[in-house]
C-alpha cells in the first residue's frame, strides 16, 4: 500500500496562505515547506532565482543528518536549526514530525522575529498536515493513479 | 515514499542507486544527466570529498513526462558506497520507491557486492522496507573491464530473485538508461497497484 504524502488543493491553499503571510510577517526573503524525503510541498517569497528542487533535497539531507546526529547523543531530534551567513541566515524547523519550514531572511529580519512567527506557523501548518493524513486515511480516498493503465505506464517510456 | 500533487498536478518519487564503493553509482547519474534534454533536469548535486568520493549523497531531479495530465518527476540519489559511511547509507533510503543496485562486475570486487546486497537488505528493514517486495533492479556494471564474472555467476550471487538486470559500462552509457526505464516503470506500476 502506498503511504506516500497526497496534496490537496484545498489543504495546498492553506499552506501557501500560511507561507505567503509567514514570509510577510517574519520580513523574510524566502519561506519554503519540505518534505522530510526531499520534496518541495510549497515556497513563498523570492524563490524564483532560487533551485528550490536541490534546496528540498539538501534541506531534507541535512535533518536527517542531523536527526542521526541527535539520536547518537539520545535526544530524538533537533526540532530547530539555525544557519549564520554572512548575509543570508537559515531557519529550519520540523513541523509535525513530517515536513520542514524553512526560512531564509537577511539583516532585514532577526533570528528572535523568524523564531516567534515560525512557532505560530508551525503549529497552524501542523493542524492542516494532520487533517491531510486523516484525509489520506479515510476509506475511499481518490488516487490518481485508480485510472492510470499498464498502457499508460508503458507509453511514458516508449520514445 | 512518493508525493503526490493535486495542486500541482505532479507525481514525484524517489530512486536509490545502491552498491559497494567505486562500482559507479555516481557514473550512472552521470550519464543520465549528459544524455538528458535540460527542460527535463534540475540541478545534479554531489556531496563528495576531495577525492571524488561520494561523502553523502549524488541527487538529480529527472521529469519523464506527463501521465493523465501529472507530470512524473523521478528525484534520483546515490548512497556512499564505502562501508564505513552507514549511518548516512540509512539516511538516504528513508522514503524510497525504488532501488537499483548497481554490482561491480570485477571477480575481486565480488565479496565487496554481497556484502552491500546484505547491508542494503538489512537498512531497508530497519526503515520498514522488505528488499523482496520493493521495486528493485540489478546492473552488472563494468562489463568492458577483462577480469569479469559471467553473468549467470552475478545472477546467482547478487539476483538469486530474478529481478529486472541489466549489463552496463556506465561511463559510455551502455545499459544506464535500460536501467532507469525499468526502475521507473516498476515503481509506477507499484504506486498504481497500491492506488
Amino acid at each position: 500500500m502506498n503511504s506516500g504524502l497526497v496534496m490537496y488543493e484545498e489543504e495546498f491553499r492553506l499552506i501557501a496562505g500560511i507561507c505567503d503571510r509567514l514570509t510577510r510577517d517574519a520580513n523574510a526573503k524566502v519561506v519554503f515547506l519540505v518534505d522530510k524525503n526531499g520534496q518541495l510541498i510549497s515556497s513563498s517569497g523570492q524563490a524564483q532565482n532560487l533551485d528550490t528542487t536541490s534546496l528540498a533535497s539538501l534541506t531534507a539531507g541535512n535533518v536527517a543528518a542531523m536527526g542521526g546526529l541527535a539520536k547518537l547523543i539520545g535526544e530524538k531530534e533537533f526540532p530547530n536549526q539555525f544557519h549564520e551567513g554572512e548575509r543570508e541566515s537559515l531557519h529550519m524547523s520540523i513541523v509535525g514530525g513530517r515536513v520542514v519550514l524553512v526560512v531564509i531572511f537577511d539583516a532585514k529580519s532577526s533570528l528572535g522575529l523568524v523564531r516567534l512567527r515560525v512557532k505560530k506557523a508551525g503549529e497552524e501548518l501542523a493542524k492542516v498536515f494532520d487533517g491531510l493524513a486523516k484525509k489520506q486515511a479515510a476509506p475511499g480516498a481518490a488516487s490518481p493513479f485508480a485510472e492510470i493503465t499498464d498502457d499508460d505506464i508503458d507509453n511514458l517510456f516508449s520514445e | 515514499m512518493s508525493f503526490i500533487n493535486y495542486s500541482s498536478r505532479e507525481i514525484n518519487c524517489k530512486i536509490v542507486y545502491y552498491g559497494p564503493g567505486l562500482c559507479g553509482k555516481t557514473t550512472n547519474l552521470q550519464y543520465v544527466y549528459a544524455k538528458t534534454n535540460p527542460d527535463a533536469k534540475g540541478k545534479m548535486i554531489s556531496l563528495a570529498t576531495e577525492t571524488e568520493r561520494t561523502l553523502f549523497f549524488d541527487f538529480l531531479p529527472l521529469s519523464l513526462g506527463e501521465i493523465r495530465g501529472f507530470k512524473t518527476r523521478f528525484h534520483l540519489y546515490t548512497v556512499p558506497g564505502q562501508v564505513f559511511y552507514d549511518a548516512s547509507r540509512k539516511l538516504i533510503l528513508k522514503g524510497v520507491d525504488g532501488v537499483v543496485f548497481v554490482a561491480d562486475s570485477q571477480i575481486e570486487r565480488m565479496e565487496a557486492n554481497l556484502e552491500s546486497v546484505e547491508n542494503l537488505r538489512v537498512n531497508l528493514g530497519e526503515q520498514g522496507y522488505d528488499l523482496d517486495k520493493i521495486p528493485y533492479v540489478v546492473q552488472y556494471n563494468k562489463r568492458d573491464l577483462p577480469n569479469v564474472a559471467t553473468v549467470d555467476e552475478l545472477r546467482r550471487l547478487i539476483n538469486p530473485r530474478s529481478v529486472p538486470e541489466y549489463q552496463a559500462v556506465a561511463p559510455t552509457g551502455v545499459g544506464v538508461f535500460d536501467t532507469l526505464k525499468a526502475v521507473a516503470k516498476l515503481v509506477l506500476t507499484e504506486l498504481k497497484k497500491g492506488a
